[in-house]
C-alpha cells in the first residue's frame, strides 16, 4: 500500500485519459465533429495532472526513503544529499521514463489550455495526436518500464544513485533541459500531423507551429551544451564532445529542428517548401524518439544485451509506427500542400535557406549513419564495430563551415532576387573582417586550414549579425535622437524574430570560435610530481603541495593541494578538497574524479589527478590550458535570450501602455 | 492553380529549372553518400574482447582495434620515468580468462586503476603486445539498474541488506 498503489493508480488513470483523448480526438477531428473537443481537452488535462502527480508521489517516496517501492530501493539511499535524492527521479530507466511522462503532461496541459478558444480548426486533431503519443508513454510506464513495483520485504537502505550523476551539480539541470527539448517536440509533431490529416495548412497555424518548435529547440540547445559542460567538468579528459551515441542522439533532432526553423521562414513568407517543412517537423519527432530509444534501451552496449531490456521492443514498434504514419501521411496528403511560389533566383534569401537546409540534412544523415552503422553491422553481420571519431570530424567540419558561410550570406540577401552588385557591396565589410580574423587566428598560433577558415567564417557571420542588430538602432538614434538603450530596445521590440535570430547566430559563432581555439591552441602537459615539485605550463606554474583527504556524508575524497602561479605573479591556492580530487562513493567500486578548473574569461586552467601514491605522497596529473573554452557555456545566455526575444508575444494593440509601442507591429 | 498563370509567362528555360534542381540534388546526395561511406570505411574500428581478438589470430595484426576488458589486478607497471605504462587486459575475473599485454605512452584517465573496466584503442602485432594511445574508462552515461532479481539481491547484499541475507 501507500506510494506504490497511489502512484500506479495515477499512471493507469493517465493511460485511460490518454487513450480516450487519442481515439475520440482523432475520430472527432476526422469527422469534423467539434462537439467532442471539450471532452478531449479535459482528457488531456486529466493525463497531465495524473502524470505530474504520479511524479510528485515518486519524489515523496524518494524523500521519505520508502524502500518498499522497488525504484526507490534501486536508486535511493539515506546518505544521499536531499538534492540528489530528488534528482534520482531521473537517474535510472524507470524513473526517467516516468519523468518523461510528467514533462509530456506539462507540455500537453499548457497547449490544451493555451488554445482552448483558438485555432478550433486544428485543435481536435492535434489533441488527438497528442493523446496517441501520450498513450504510448503511459503504456510504457504502466508496463515495461513500470517504476511502481512493490517490494514485499523492503530493504533498510539502498545503494543511492549512480555516483557519476551525483558528482556534479550540472546533473541536476542538464537532464531536465534535454527532456524539455526532447519531449517538447511532441507538440509540433502533433500540430503538423493534424494539419496533414486535415489536408490543409493555413497561414494562421504556421506561427504557433514555429513558436512551439522554438521552445523545445531552446531547451534542447541548452541541454546539449550543458551535457558538454558536465563531461568537461566531471570526466577529467579535458573534452566536451566525443561523438558518443548518446550525444549524437541529442544532436540529430536539434539539427532537423534548426533546419525547420529556417525553412519555415520561406514557408511563411513565400508559401513554398510546404511539404519539406512539414517533413522536417515529423523527422524531428522521429529522431527524438529514436534518441530516447538509443539512450534508454541499452542498445548501445550491445545489440545482444538489448533483448534483455523490456522497453527496447516496445520502442521499436513505436518508431516503426511513427515512420509508417509519417510516410503515409506525407504521400497521401502531400499533394494538398502545394507550393504557391518557387525559388526564383539562386541569389536570394530563400535560396540560401534552401542550401542551409540541405547542409543541415546532410549533417543529420552523416551523424545518423555513423551512429547506427555499428548497430546494423552487429545486428545483420554479427560483427562488432565502432565508428571512429575522425569519421565524424572529417564529415562534419566542412558542412559546419558551409553553414557558417551561409549564416553570413543568407541574411545579407533580400527575399526574391538580389542585385549581384548590391549583394557584393553588402558583403565587402564582412569579407574584410573575415580576412582579418584569419590573420589574427594565424598570428595567435592557429595552424591548419580548417581552424583558420573556421575563425574567418565566424568573423564573416558575426559581422553580418552585429550589423543587422546595430544598423536599425543606429538609424533610429540619428533620426529620433534616442539613447543607445532606447534604440536597441525599440528595434528588439519591433523586429523580434530578426533580433532573436541574430543573437542566436552570434551564440553559434561564439561556439565555433571556442571549439576552434580550445582544440588548436591548447597547451597540454602530463606529469608525476613529488610534494613541493613545480611544473611549468605555458606562462604559468603549478606547484604540488601534497595530498589531503576528507569525508562528506555520501562520499570521501583524496585531493591534491596545488598552488597555481600566474604570469603576473598572482597565486591561487587550492587545498583541502578544492584541488583536483578523486571521490569515493561508499557503494561504488570506482572513484569519480573532479578536475580542478580555474576559469578565466579567456582561458581555463584544467588539472585532473590521474593517480596518487599514498606511500610516497606523489601524484600524477594531466594539465591543460584551454583558450576560450568557457565561451562554449557562456553562449547559453545568448541562446536563451535570442529564443525568448523571438518568442515574446506580440503586444496586443489595445493593451499597449506606451503610445509609441502601439504602432502596428512591423515584421 | 494560380501558379499556372505565372508558369506560362516564364520562358521554357525556367521551366527546366525544377528538373535541373532535382538532378543537382540527386547528384549532391549521391556524392554525400559516396564520401560518407568512404570515410566510414576508413574509420571503422573493430570492437573485441581479448578472447575474441585472440580468436582472430594473425588477421588481428594491423587494423585499428578497440579492446574492451578488465585491467588485471597487480599487472600495472610504470616504466621508471613514468613515460610508459604496461598492464594486462583480461576478459573477466576468472583465472583462465584470455589476457593481452597492453603498452601505452599516454597517461590514462583519472579513473584508471587496477580491476576497472576499460576500452583501449590501438593495434596488435606479432610481438603479442597491444599498443594504444587512447585509453577510455567504461562509464555509462546512465546508471544501469540491476536487470534481474539475482543481480538485485546481489546489490542489496553488498549494501548490507537483511532481505538479501535470507
Amino acid at each position: 500500500m501507500g506510494h506504490t498503489t497511489v502512484g500506479y493508480a495515477l499512471v493507469l488513470f493517465g493511460l485511460a485519459c490518454a487513450a480516450f483523448a487519442g481515439t475520440v480526438g482523432l475520430a472527432g477531428g476526422l469527422l469534423r465533429n467539434r462537439n467532442v473537443t471539450r471532452a478531449v481537452r479535459w482528457a488531456i488535462y486529466g493525463f497531465s495532472l495524473a502524470l505530474i502527480l504520479s511524479n510528485l508521489v515518486m519524489v515523496h517516496a524518494l524523500l521519505t526513503h520508502d524502500f518498499s517501492v522497488k525504484y526507490v530501493a534501486q536508486v535511493g539511499s539515506r546518505a544521499t544529499p536531499t538534492i540528489f535524492t530528488i534528482v534520482s527521479l531521473w537517474s535510472a530507466l524507470e524513473g526517467s521514463i516516468l519523468f518523461w511522462g510528467a514533462i509530456l503532461g506539462f507540455y500537453l496541459g499548457i497547449f490544451a489550455l493555451r488554445y482552448r478558444n483558438e485555432h478550433q480548426r486544428y485543435t481536435t486533431l492535434t489533441l488527438g495526436m497528442m493523446g496517441v503519443v501520450a498513450t504510448f508513454f503511459a503504456v510504457l510506464i504502466a508496463g515495461p518500464a513500470n517504476p511502481w513495483v512493490h517490494l514485499a520485504n523492503p530493504p533498510i537502505d539502498g545503494p543511492g544513485p549512480n555516483p557519476l550523476l551525483q558528482n556534479h551539480i550540472l546533473m541536476i539541470v542538464h537532464p531536465p533541459m534535454l527532456y524539455l527539448g526532447y519531449v517538447g517536440m511532441v507538440v509540433p509533431f502533433a500540430m503538423a500531423s493534424a494539419a496533414l490529416l486535415r489536408g490543409e495548412l493555413g497561414d494562421a497555424w504556421l506561427e504557433p507551429l514555429r513558436r512551439w518548435t522554438l521552445v523545445p529547440w531552446m531547451f534542447l540547445s541548452v541541454g546539449i551544451i550543458l551535457g558538454g559542460w558536465w563531461a568537461y567538468a566531471v570526466l577529467g579528459w579535458g573534452g566536451y564532445w566525443s561523438w558518443d551515441p548518446v550525444e549524437n542522439a541529442s544532436l540529430m533532432p536539434w539539427l532537423t529542428a534548426t533546419a525547420y526553423l529556417h525553412s519555415t521562414m520561406v514557408l511563411e513568407r513565400r508559401k513554398s517548401l510546404k511539404l519539406w517543412t512539414i517533413a522536417l517537423v515529423l523527422a524531428c519527432f522521429l529522431l527524438t524518439i529514436i534518441g530516447t530509444f538509443m539512450t534508454r534501451s541499452g542498445v548501445f552496449n550491445s545489440v545482444h544485451s538489448f533483448t534483455q531490456s523490456d522497453i527496447g521492443p516496445t520502442f521499436l514498434v513505436f518508431i516503426a509506427m511513427i515512420l509508417a504514419f509519417s510516410i503515409a501521411l506525407l504521400s497521401l496528403r502531400g499533394s494538398l500542400l502545394v507550393a504557391e511560389s518557387r525559388v526564383q533566383s539562386m541569389l536570394s534569401r530563400e535560396a540560401s535557406i534552401l542550401f542551409n537546409n540541405l547542409l543541415l540534412t546532410a549533417l543529420t544523415f552523416v551523424v545518423l549513419l555513423g551512429t547506427l552503422y555499428p548497430l546494423i553491422t552487429e545486428g545483420l553481420l554479427d560483427k562488432k564495430l565502432t565508428v571512429g571519431e575522425p569519421y565524424f570530424n572529417q564529415m562534419a567540419v566542412p558542412l559546419v563551415l558551409g553553414l557558417l558561410f551561409l549564416m553570413g550570406v543568407g541574411p545579407s540577401l533580400p527575399w526574391g532576387s538580389a542585385d549581384p552588385k548590391a549583394a557584393a557591396r553588402r558583403l565587402m565589410l564582412p569579407t574584410a573582417l573575415a580576412v582579418g580574423g584569419a590573420i589574427a587566428g594565424a598570428a595567435m598560433g592557429m595552424r591548419g586550414f580548417m581552424p583558420v577558415l573556421a575563425v574567418a567564417l565566424a568573423m564573416f557571420a558575426a559581422t553580418v549579425s552585429l550589423r543587422a542588430l546595430s544598423q536599425p538602432a543606429r538609424e533610429r538614434m540619428r533620426k529620433n535622437g534616442d539613447s543607445i538603450l532606447q534604440a536597441l530596445l525599440h528595434t528588439a521590440r519591433h523586429a523580434r524574430q530578426r533580433t532573436g535570430a541574430h543573437i542566436i547566430h552570434l551564440a553559434i559563432v561564439i561556439i565555433v570560435v571556442a571549439v576552434a581555439a580550445s582544440r588548436t591552441l591548447q597547451i597540454h602537459e602530463t606529469r608525476t610530481l613529488q610534494p613541493g615539485e613545480v611544473v611549468a605550463l605555458g606562462n604559468m606554474q603549478l606547484r604540488f603541495d601534497g595530498l589531503s583527504t576528507g569525508r562528506e556524508p555520501h562520499r570521501s575524497w583524496i585531493s591534491a593541494d596545488v598552488t597555481l602561479t600566474h604570469a603576473d605573479g598572482a597565486r591561487t591556492v587550492h587545498k583541502a578538497g578544492a584541488g583536483p580530487r578523486m571521490n569515493f562513493y561508499e557503494r561504488s567500486t570506482d572513484p569519480i574524479g573532479t578536475p580542478l578548473v580555474e576559469s578565466e574569461l579567456f582561458r581555463d586552467v584544467y588539472v585532473s589527478m590521474l593517480a596518487f601514491d599514498k606511500t610516497t605522497g606523489s601524484a600524477s596529473f594531466n594539465l591543460w590550458i584551454f583558450p576560450l573554452v568557457g565561451w562554449l557555456w557562456y553562449a547559453i545566455p545568448f541562446v536563451v535570450l535570442g529564443s525568448l526575444i523571438s518568442l515574446w508575444p506580440r503586444r496586443r494593440k489595445v493593451a499597449a501602455p506606451v503610445p509609441e509601442a502601439s504602432a502596428s507591429a512591423s515584421p | 492553380m494560380n501558379s499556372e498563370g505565372l508558369e506560362s509567362k516564364r520562358s521554357a528555360k525556367s521551366r527546366r529549372g525544377p528538373l535541373l534542381a532535382a538532378g543537382a540534388l540527386l547528384c549532391a546526395a549521391g556524392a554525400l553518400a559516396f564520401i560518407a561511406f568512404g570515410r566510414l570505411g576508413d574509420n571503422l574500428i573493430y570492437y573485441w574482447s581479448p578472447s575474441e581478438m585472440l580468436a582472430h589470430g594473425a588477421s588481428a595484426y594491423g587494423p585499428t582495434i578497440r579492446l574492451g576488458g578488465l585491467v588485471k589486478p597487480g599487472s600495472m607497471h610504470w616504466s621508471p620515468s613514468h613515460a610508459e605504462l604496461r598492464f594486462v587486459l583480461v576478459d573477466g575475473e576468472s583465472a583462465s580468462a584470455a589476457s593481452i599485454d597492453v603498452l601505452t605512452s599516454k597517461t590514462p584517465p583519472q579513473m584508471f586503476r587496477e580491476g576497472i573496466g576499460v576500452v583501449v584503442e590501438g593495434t596488435f602485432d606479432i610481438s603479442k603486445t597491444f599498443r594504444t594511445e587512447r585509453l577510455m574508462v567504461n562509464h555509462g552515461n546512465e546508471y544501469r539498474p540491476p536487470r534481474n532479481d539475482a543481480e538485485f539481491k546481489d546489490m542489496l547484499k553488498r549494501a548490507g541488506n537483511p532481505e538479501a541475507m535470507r
